[in-house]
């Protein structure tokens, strides 16, 4: 049987102005059969979404093909429907009046879309809200729009971009039970599912494959089939084994990094690597939380995510730039402090400071090279614009504007160096 | 409260493409000038059409000018629709279309009313209708190119899930623009229609009396009324016009403004809860009554049906084919012919007939000109920004006020100007001094109600801190107050400034009776060179003025506006 969906061996990258180019997504292999849900899990920046907007007709490869129903895919076809993080619903057009839109475009008899539209919309649950504006409805109303919207056209595959992740937890909750509860019944138009998040519970409670990716590029990790019978349970000890699995996954050494130098664990890792953007607040409040009884150095992540209440997206960022910093260590789905990680928690502020200025100015090799340069001048000072040039050899605009912020946001709170944002200068004086 | 945004702000201090921009820009005005030279015969045979000072006729009279108004506003969506699509669309052309908008904004209106009036007329010589053309394209010219700016900026913000939803469901690149563009764009271009309106009423009221050369055109309406009326000494007559546009202005802000603002708030994609949505009582009049829901209805349907009738069946386009070099070698030709037939005018035009002492006498008048628009800048400034403050912080003082300082931005300030010059001349006061506040009349409620807009913005948390930290006096002027309005300050005086200098054509050189008194100035100048009917100072004139504020703008006010944003904007 031809499958609903396949992609081989796909790959986009994006033109940088220097000629270069950014490589969002490589070796992408996917396939979708009749009856499945496939998950896409990932943190942001792991070209989940990008994918996502390829097998929507939104943009196009840079190699390998998509196709679907054995036909390849250009532009949107016409069996593939999506449903957006943002519902991207037209505030000018009531709910039926977006519900029936993608049947306009299709020409089809106005009764006939009537039927279909008020068919979708009750199917949905929306009965009633037919003629109310968008900006009447809540959150999760306005996220069954649009689900109506999408499954009115009847497609085979229906394309979910973190659905959810806009919503509150109780009303996810809601949606999603309600929506696996219509899938499980048969009772909507579509043959498969694939569904992108970056919440792991999410994506075992609804899928019958996960595909785990990693990130720079974005690539596919692992796959895990899930196969507990719905309605799933979270507390159920084969869920929280799946949990912790994806978690151990996301935490591997890349494929052929050995012990044997930590250097390998940070691909790149120069004055060109991106920085991310995390607070040194939140940098010391994990190593608190982590260092603090039950974890006492050591943290199984699934416990702390949910302890912190922190999905992956926020979790993963603060734990790798610990690591980064030698604060830690990211392995087998475990967070463990480094013996200098312990003491920056048990320090007190001007001591955490030391220790921080410490590692900041070893590990971090564009922070070392800001200091160097403000130590060499007589004047002790640079403009931002000579650095952002400098990243810029490495990176596109953004991410080096993003970069140099994390390092002014790390340099400030090391007292490694000063900042002045009005004339965008660097330099050595602290204002006293 | 909203803000009214200054259109056309490209962040570039001045790219190539600007002074590509420029020279066609100018180059195109020094064309029309020395065609219209050509032209000019035909124009001392207009039939005259009587005019009375008897107010029974101001009712007509004030729906003549209306109609001018509303014939300009549809030809400015025409256009806006049109151009700002094409300049969103096309890369190429945005690259030569927006700086071409840009500079457009700079050259002063009223400068050019003389140039065009001969060139319409020259269209239908002898008749009226070449003068209706060209007051409506003066008015065209007030509003078009924010409008255009607005609705081009909006299609390149449209958020990217409301655009991937249009692709996905296969919308026709048709219906996208009905369903998709034109809505998204709708709050922003229809705040724009209204602000730009409120400069139109000056522009109509000046363009319904020219004298060019010889030859005074005259066409029926509030702005010749009172044209006659100066000329006729008649304050009374003066104090109808005033009264008469009052209540225009009124009734087309109640009926048409107030209700289309109203009602595109649906179109806002940002849709906080809480804010209170804006009232109209026409508008809601309107939703009850069934004729209006009938034409609603009937717009929808036809927006679905062309949609259907204008696609052929079958899927959209997937995606833009890039362009091919051929084509892009031709617009590289275009462009530089149309940079050498403007340089090939200019010179025509100005060099050839401008010895270097004229050049240096008209940039020394623009910087007479400069000198007043600041300092009117910096008194009305030190006026109304602390009366803002404090209006802006009482809610209930602001929604007095708030609504009369549009009001008053909207009234054209030109008909008050015969009621000041009576006072200069009968008082003997010095021209140069005394005329100038006429040019920052009309402009300077723009300060003032931007101010209060900025100031009602002030987060209530902001303002209990300063009281809990007992902040009061000068220390909270200067580091709460002044600092929380500046981004909306700046935009204000950026209108006014632009305002300003536009009204300085009328302003510097204006009459009572048949005594004429003049301040020293480009204003003066340009209008002394229109009533002359001498078109190669005509051209300078408003060459140097386009000039001037161009450079005025780039290098002052845009470096402050961004300043501005970013360090005082709170979000």
């Amino acid at each position: 049987m031809t499958p609903l969906l396949q992609c081989n061996n796909v790959r986009k990258a994006f033109p940088k102005p220097d000629g270069g180019e950014l490589l969002v997504l490589e070796g992408m292999n996917l396939e979708l059969h009749e009856g499945q849900i496939v998950g896409l899990l990932g943190r942001s920046g792991s070209g989940k979404s990008t994918l996502l907007r390829l097998i929507a007709g939104l943009s196009e490869p840079s190699a390998g093909d998509l196709t679907y129903l054995g036909q390849p895919i250009i532009g949107p076809a016409s069996g593939i429907a999506m449903v957006f993080q943002s519902f991207a619903l037209y505030p000018w057009l009531t709910v039926f009046e977006n519900v029936a839109l993608g049947l306009e475009a299709q020409r089809m008899p106005r009764a006939e879309i009537r039927k279909r539209s008020l068919a979708a919309i009750d199917l949905i649950g929306l009965d009633g809200f037919e003629s109310a504006y968008p900006r009447e409805l809540s959150g999760g109303m306005r996220q069954r729009v649009g689900f109506a919207r999408a499954l009115v056209v009847h497609p085979n595959i229906l394309l979910m971009d973190e659905p959810f992740s806009a919503l509150d937890v109780l009303t996810a909750e809601t949606l999603r039970t309600d929506f696996l509860d219509l899938w499980s019944e048969g009772r909507m138009p579509i043959k498969g599912v694939i569904l992108v998040t970056h919440n792991i519970e999410e994506a075992i409670l609804m899928c019958d494959r996960v595909l785990v990716f990693g990130s720079n590029p974005g690539r596919i990790l692992s796959e895990l089939k899930v196969t507990l019978p719905q309605p799933r349970n979270r507390l159920d000890p084969s869920f929280r084994e799946l949990v912790e699995k994806i978690y151990v996954e996301m935490t591997a050494r890349p494929a052929g990094a050995t012990a044997a130098g930590r250097q390998e664990r940070f691909p790149g890792l120069g004055i060109g690597s991106v920085l991310p953007q995390v607070s040194s607040n939140l940098l010391a409040g994990l190593m608190e939380a982590v260092a603090a009884p039950p974890f006492n150095g050591t943290a199984d992540l699934p416990k702390i995510a949910s302890d912190l209440q922190m999905e992956i997206d926020e979790l993963f960022p603060v734990a790798e730039t610990l690591q980064l910093l030698r604060f830690a260590e990211l392995e087998g789905g475990d967070l463990k402090l480094t013996a200098d990680g312990l003491a920056f928690a048990q320090a007190e502020l001007d001591e955490r400071k030391r220790i921080f200025t410490r590692h900041l100015l070893t590990y971090v090799p564009l922070a070392a090279h800001i200091r160097r340069v403000l130590d060499e001048r007589a004047s002790h000072s640079a403009r931002k614009s000579r650095f952002i040039d400098e990243l810029e050899d490495f990176m596109n605009e953004e991410a080096a504007e993003q970069t140099l912020r994390a390092a002014v946001s790390w340099g400030r709170y090391a007292e490694a160096f000063a900042y002045d944002d009005d004339n965008a200068m660097f330099s050595l004086e602290n204002p006293t | 409260m909203r803000r009214f945004e200054p259109s056309g702000f490209l962040r570039d201090l001045a790219t190539r493409w600007d002074v590509v921009a420029f020279i066609v820009v100018i180059g195109l005005i020094a064309f029309l000038g020395e065609a219209s030279r050509g032209l000019f015969v035909p124009l001392s045979q207009l039939e005259v059409v009587p005019l009375s000072l008897d107010p029974s006729h101001l009712p007509e009279y004030a729906a003549r000018t209306t109609l001018r108004m509303l014939a300009a506003l549809g030809l400015s969506l025409l256009f806006t629709l049109t151009y700002a699509t094409w300049a969103a669309k096309s890369e190429r052309a945005g690259k030569l279309l927006v700086p071409i908008l840009d500079i457009l904004q700079s050259v002063p209106i009223l400068g050019f009313i003389s140039i065009t009036v001969v060139f319409f007329m020259s269209l239908a010589p002898g008749r009226v209708l070449g003068a209706e053309f060209a007051a409506i394209f003066a008015i065209f010219t007030s509003q078009a190119w924010n409008m255009a700016f607005s609705f081009y900026q909006s299609l390149r913000t449209i958020p990217t899930e409301l655009a991937e939803a249009a692709d996905s469901f296969h919308l026709s690149s048709w219906m996208r623009f009905w369903q998709l563009e034109v809505p998204f764009a709708m709050p922003a271009l229809i705040w724009n229609m209204m602000m730009s309106m409120s400069g139109g009423w000056f522009f109509v009221v000046a363009s319904e009396s020219i004298s060019v050369g010889h030859t005074t055109v005259t066409l029926p309406g509030v702005g010749s009324y009172i044209a006659l009326a100066i000329e006729q000494k008649n304050l009374r007559a003066i104090g109808w016009a005033i009264v008469t546009m009052l209540l225009v202005i009124l009734i087309y802000d109640q009926l048409l403004f107030r209700p289309l603002v109203a009602w595109v708030d649906r179109f806002r994609v940002e849709q906080e809860p809480g804010v209170r949505m804006p009232q109209s009582w026409a508008l809601t009049m309107m939703r009850r009554s069934r004729l209006i829901r009938g034409a609603t209805v009937a717009f929808h349907a036809a927006v679905l049906w062309t949609s259907r009738a204008v696609h052929p069946p079958g899927r959209a386009a997937p995606s833009p084919r890039k362009p091919g070099r051929s084509l892009d070698l031709l617009w590289v030709a275009l462009v530089v012919a149309a940079v050498l037939l403007g340089i090939w005018h200019i010179g025509a035009v100005l060099v050839a007939n401008t010895p270097l002492a004229e050049a240096l006498h008209v940039c020394g008048l623009a910087t007479l000109t400069m000198l007043r628009v600041f300092i009117l800048i910096a008194l009305a400034s030190l006026v109304w920004v602390p009366i803002g403050v404090w209006v802006g912080l009482r809610p209930r003082a602001a929604a007095i006020v708030q609504p009369i300082a549009q009001f008053m931005a909207a009234f054209p300030a030109n008909l008050l100007f015969p009621l000041a010059v009576f006072g200069i001349v009968t008082w003997k006061l010095n021209p140069d001094v005394w005329l100038s506040p006429l040019m920052i009349l009309g402009t300077q409620w723009y300060i003032l109600f931007n101010v209060i807009a900025g100031a009602s913005a002030l987060p209530a948390e902001l303002r209990y801190a300063a009281q809990n930290f007992g902040v009061h006096g000068w220390l909270w002027w200067r580091k709460v107050a002044l600092p929380g309005v500046l981004p909306f300050y700046v935009t204000g005086a950026i209108t006014a400034s632009g305002g300003s200098w536009n009204a300085a054509i009328v302003a510097e050189l204006a009459s009572w009776g048949n005594t004429q008194v003049e301040a020293r100035g480009l204003g003066s100048y340009i209008a002394e060179a229109t009533t002359a009917g001498d078109f190669h100072r005509i051209v300078l004139g408003i060459g140097t003025m386009s000039l001037f504020v161009v450079v005025i703008n780039r290098v002052f006010w845009r470096p402050l506006y961004y300043h501005a944003e970013r360090k005082y904007r709170l979000t």
